[in-house]
């Protein structure tokens, strides 16, 4: 078994007990990958289940003088880029026999797409989210709870992501025969971080061929937001080989795992987190629930120190201006997690630049409306 | 759960007849602790205990107790602080090995430390953990976090029975384990048992609360034969 680490990051840094659960996770998704059933279902899911292709749309007035195009991911079913991650997960957990997803969620987008293919399967579904996050983003409880998904609210710490993500993890640990963590991103004890990079790298092939054909071109630049970090990693998994695409994290200014975090462990990973000079986890304060988180996934840590990609941050304000811009200039209200790298795209010096639209805003209204 | 009070309740414990001590450094969030060792995590950070007050409050404890003493954390800790850093001055401060609930068998082997074995682990797991392990074996007696449960894991006997077929290091078990019943029907089978959750609560009440309870558990193993963490 490898040890999934990229670099200095990655690793399996868990109790024992979940070790041969990820030994098992890992042989299963050997032989998925090798099986075209697996794939014939999953290219049948995303096509006829979850609308893939997404478009890609060229923005002109959101940003005059530039050509900024938006990889709409905001159109997937449940709202965002989520559910591709899901689907072949859930295809996963069916093939290791398990009945019982669990997920965190933060921003809820993971948690609805959990819910859905938990009710797309006939599996049952528990989702933990932060008391703080079902506070902000309550039309993604609902929508879990209308799916048949307990929501367990997570009540310590500061009640986001972080707490909900640990709570997730302990009811693996005490369920592990009859349960699949689900994971949202690409963090996380290998060989999450790997699964979730390639069951989202579907999004930044789709883009790279639309561009090309669109275009006739490869942008300058490749840009999404970051918490942690799988729109960025699939978007990015396009344009690796790509040396002349420009590759742009966009972390949240008060989340900012990669821009000023330090190597240490937090979720069953070695990556970049925010953490003081004890190693004690620091907390985050982000508008936006997303990206509300102190560690990545430690492939955008390994990027970082290569200098493949460069991760930059942006502020609340900033970011709650490119949602209402987008909205005024294009008629697309995007989530607050994609505005941060809206608002990045429209600073850059290129003309050209390729925006993951990772999910639409609905569920930021009430948040945004009342600033 | 390391604390300006840790010295005395130390002593409180092992006057009560505890073999072994367990001293844990509190780390922000905790995967393999249910909600007692979270909370009592929370209230020593709140109270300053970084890491390295944690190694002056085992000098101190040091200072007061014979018995062997175990830091037990997460990796989050020495990563900051240093693998190698932290195992010297930690073995300096007194600690005889540690305990590092998120750092399995076949990560850094170098570090000398306590292995931890599960319900879930296959034999040839069990057995590189007892290779690499330092003393003694942890025998996690049940697939959860850590805390008092209303009896002792079913799972414990076979754990022991695959582990005493691939080692002959004493095997302490522990996770689960609060009342003298479940102690004594714990070292019936294992070498010995860890408690933790139950004996945090119960040192909230003072060092003679401790000592108290730990005489009951100690009385239980004494009539196993056992000795106790």
């Amino acid at each position: 078994m490898s040890t999934g680490a990229y670099g200095a990051y990655g690793g399996r840094y868990v109790p024992e007990t979940l070790i041969p659960a990820l030994d098992e996770l890992e042989q299963g998704w050997r032989d998925a990958l090798d099986d075209p059933a697996f794939q014939l279902e999953l290219d049948t899911l995303r096509t006829q289940y979850a609308g893939r292709p997404t478009p890609l749309t060229l923005s002109e007035r959101f940003a005059p003088g530039k050509r900024i195009y938006l990889k709409r991911e905001d159109l997937l079913h449940t709202g965002a880029h989520k559910l591709n991650n899901t689907l072949g997960q859930a295809l996963l957990a069916r093939r290791l026999g398990k009945n019982r997803l669990v997920a965190e969620t933060g921003a809820g987008q993971h948690g609805v797409a959990t819910a859905t293919i938990a009710a797309r399967f006939g599996l049952e579904c528990v989702v933990y989210m932060g008391r703080e996050d079902m506070r902000r983003q309550k039309p993604n409880v609902e929508r879990m709870g209308l799916l048949g998904a307990t929501v367990e609210p997570v009540e310590f710490g500061s009640e986001t992501l972080k707490e909900a993500t640990s709570e997730a993890i302990r009811d693996w640990i005490a369920n592990v025969e009859t349960t699949y963590y689900l994971i949202g991103s690409c963090v996380g004890p290998a060989p999450y971080p790997e699964i979730v990079r390639e069951l989202q790298a579907v999004l930044g092939r789709e883009a790279r061929a639309q561009i090309l054909e669109q275009e006739g071109r490869l942008p300058e630049v490749a840009v999404a937001c970051v918490g942690g970090g799988s729109n960025a990693i699939g978007l990015f998994a396009g344009f690796l080989d790509d040396a002349e695409v420009r590759l742009v994290g966009v972390e949240a200014a008060g989340a900012a795992s990669l821009a000023s975090g330090r190597p240490g462990v937090l979720h069953g990973a070695r990556s970049s987190i925010l953490a003081d000079e004890d190693g004690q986890i620091l907390a985050t304060e982000s508008i936006s629930a997303g990206l509300d988180y102190p560690g990545v996934g430690p492939e955008h840590a390994a990027l970082r120190d290569d200098g493949r990609a460069s991760y930059v941050t942006v502020t609340d304000d900033e970011a709650v201006a490119a949602f209402w811009d987008l909205s005024r200039t294009e008629g697309i209200i995007p989530a607050l997690e994609p505005a941060h790298a809206l608002s990045h795209a429209r600073k850059l010096d290129a003309e050209l630049v390729l925006v993951c639209l990772s999910g639409r805003g609905d569920k930021d209204l009430a948040e945004v409306l009342a600033r | 759960m390391a604390g300006r009070e840790t010295p005395e309740l130390a002593a409180a414990a092992v006057a009560g007849g505890a073999d072994l001590l367990e001293l844990g450094f509190p780390f922000s969030d905790p995967l393999a602790d249910g909600p007692v060792i979270r909370r009592a995590a929370e209230r020593a950070l709140a109270a300053g205990m970084n890491t390295s007050a944690c190694l002056e409050c085992l000098s101190r404890t040091r200072e007061l107790v014979d018995v062997p003493l175990v830091p037990m954390t997460y990796s989050s800790l020495l990563e900051a602080y240093g693998y190698e850093r932290f195992d010297e001055d930690a073995r300096s401060a007194g600690a005889d090995s540690m305990i590092i609930a998120d750092l399995p068998a076949d990560q850094r082997p170098e570090l000398r430390r306590v292995q931890l074995v599960a319900p879930t682990s296959p034999d040839e797991r069990i057995a590189l953990a007892a290779a690499r392990t330092d003393g003694w074996l942890y025998l996690v007696t049940l697939t959860g976090t850590t805390g008092a449960r209303t009896e002792l894991s079913p799972q414990l006997a076979g754990l022991v029975e695959r582990t005493r077929r691939l080692t002959e290091v004493p095997l302490l078990a522990g996770f689960g384990i609060s009342t003298p019943e479940q102690a004594r029907a714990a070292a019936e089978l294992a070498d010995g048992v860890v408690v933790g959750s139950r004996a945090v609560e119960v040192a909230e009440n003072g060092p003679d609360a401790l000592r108290e309870y730990v005489v009951t558990l100690r009385a239980a193993l004494d009539l196993a034969d056992i000795t106790e963490a």
